[in-house]
């Protein structure tokens, strides 16, 4: 296990953990201060291939038949990812329908009573972020974390926007750029966490408080990141 | 006789129109509504009144189904924010006023990058708009013969329907063949290779591994057909519970492990007995599928 992780988890669960490492899957459980929580995540940035979509499927429906029958306890996920892998092989095996395994299995977890909390360290980019950190009912990013899609060299590239015109527009404009915080504007992220936080503390405040409904459309129109998202999905939703 | 006209040079629109009972489309948040993209015009690029999906309800074969059908020919089908709130919008109406099923017609290379961060996120709240609706009793079935396949976050959401309808024209994956080979280099994947693309992420390779439960031939007839066969047959919600995950989890551990040298579809087909599934017709490949499964 990487310093890093070391040290976050000694922080989190004061009331101590026991969480392994092995090909940048995490699994294992801590205790924030109120009980075992699961925990289940990446580290070293990793390229979520098949392999780590099934080990983190596997560690996730391992939580629900332990807890199944008792109280489901809170699943903390670590996310830590650079994206999917990108190789031939792994889209002849269908790489995508992998991920749509792993999000299921964290659906199920939802729906069996588990309540899910992503902690993004480090980074949480694209595909190997949908299917897995983001589909928490609480997502959070640690100082330093770095959320995206695409670095603005690259999208300069693909959409031939000249870089000048995208960094300039970034400044105001939080839907294309990375960074937490823009995120955070959109309601994307629901809480970013400072430096010096508690963070066995928030982490039990953000397990109780975490709910089922899906806010991050509403969160983003109240903090002014995503105005639309919600007020269309709505007019479709309520046409008459 | 003419020709049935092809599923993949057809419009959203067009494919609305030759899906469902002619004459019962109906459409919401439409062009009228000029619900436009201002994250596109911001940065000088076209907008269309529609921002590239079509959402609405129909008969089909009599029955009430819920439709969505993105665009391909608007920047790739990709989903931004105002295209992702149409397709969560109309998922949550599914729970709200229940059709019979919802037919989602993909078309999309997955974010559009010009509104990145909101695509994904838009994503991500389909996905468990999707579930809601699965959840509800409400089967989704996609339909991929498009240009533009189903990629990126959309390849994920393909996977999560409880039946995909593919032609052999049409893909499915997670990263396209020029995303692998740009950083990967083009001796990891030949994007150029036309039938190399088709042998890793066609209809066919799909279908081979399950991934696809229908393969039609490009054409509207038949992809209606494919859905009135869905309502025909009573089909609901494909039920996931930690048994059926766990089988599911089975079965693909099993091919991961596959040896890893297996790298194109060719390869797979020649271990099936089934060497020349590249030149077959349809109707054939669907034959000798079922004979060797």
């Amino acid at each position: 296990m990487r310093d890093d992780k070391s040290a976050l988890f000694a922080r989190l669960f004061p009331a101590g953990h026991d969480v392994t490492c092995e090909a940048q899957v995490l699994q294992g459980w801590g205790d924030a201060g109120d009980g075992r929580v699961h925990v289940v995540g990446t580290t070293d940035h990793a390229a979520i291939d098949t392999r780590i979509a099934l080990d983190l499927a596997r560690a996730v429906l391992a939580a629900v038949a332990q807890d199944g029958g008792g109280a489901p306890r809170p699943i903390v996920f670590i996310a830590d990812t650079q994206g999917q892998a990108l190789s031939r092989r792994e889209e002849l095996l269908g790489l995508n329908g992998y991920f749509a395994h792993l999000a299921r299995c964290v659906h199920l977890a939802r729906q069996q009573g588990h309540r899910l909390v992503t902690l993004i360290d480090g980074e949480a980019v694209s595909g190997g972020f949908l299917a897995f950190g983001l589909l928490g009912d609480a997502i959070v990013a640690l100082p330093g974390a770095e959320v995206r899609v695409m670095d603005l060299r690259a999208m300069a590239r693909i959409t031939r926007i000249p870089l000048e015109r995208l960094t300039e527009l970034a400044h105001t404009s939080p839907v294309f750029a990375p960074g937490a915080e823009n995120y955070w504007r959109m309601g994307g992220i629901h809480a970013l966490w400072a430096p010096q936080e508690d963070r066995g503390a928030a982490l039990r405040a953000l397990c109780a408080e975490a709910g089922t409904e899906d806010q991050r459309a509403r969160l983003g129109a109240e903090r002014g990141g995503r105005r639309l998202a919600l007020a269309i999905a709505r007019q479709v939703r309520d046409a008459a | 006789m003419t020709r049935a006209p092809s599923y993949r040079e057809a419009t959203a629109r067009h494919r609305v129109a030759g899906l469902l009972d002619a004459g019962t489309f109906v459409e919401w948040v439409g062009p009228g509504a000029r619900a436009t993209s201002p994250h596109l015009a911001a940065l000088g690029s076209p907008v269309s009144f529609d921002d590239g999906v079509v959402v609405g309800e129909g008969r089909l074969a009599g029955e009430r189904v819920l439709v969505i059908a993105q665009e391909g020919l608007f920047n790739g089908g990709a989903v931004g924010e105002v295209h992702g709130a149409k397709i969560r919008g109309a998922f949550e109406r599914a729970c709200t006023q229940p059709p019979r099923a919802v037919v989602f017609c993909i078309d999309s290379g997955g974010v559009r990058l010009h509104e990145a961060n909101a695509g994904l996120l838009a994503i991500s709240e389909i996905m468990r708009a999707l579930f809601a609706a699965q959840s509800a009793g409400i089967p989704v079935w996609a339909l991929v013969g498009g240009s533009c396949g189903a990629f990126g976050g959309m390849g994920i959401v393909a996977r999560l329907c409880d039946a995909v309808v593919m032609s052999e024209e049409g893909r499915l994956g997670l990263s396209g063949p020029e995303v692998i080979e740009t950083v990967k280099g083009v001796e990891e994947f030949d994007a150029r290779d036309r039938a190399l693309v088709w042998r890793v992420t066609g209809g066919k390779i799909r279908r081979t591994l399950g991934e696809a439960t229908h393969l039609v031939e490009d054409n509207l007839v038949a992809f209606r057909e494919a859905v009135v066969a869905l309502l025909a047959a009573g089909q609901g919600p494909v039920p996931f519970t930690l048994e059926t995950l766990q089988a599911s989890q089975a079965r693909l551990e099993a091919r991961t492990a596959w040896d890893a040298a297996l790298r194109d579809g060719q390869s797979l087909w020649d271990r099936l007995g089934l060497a020349d599934a590249a030149l077959m017709e349809t109707e054939q490949f669907n034959r000798r599928l079922q004979e060797v499964s």
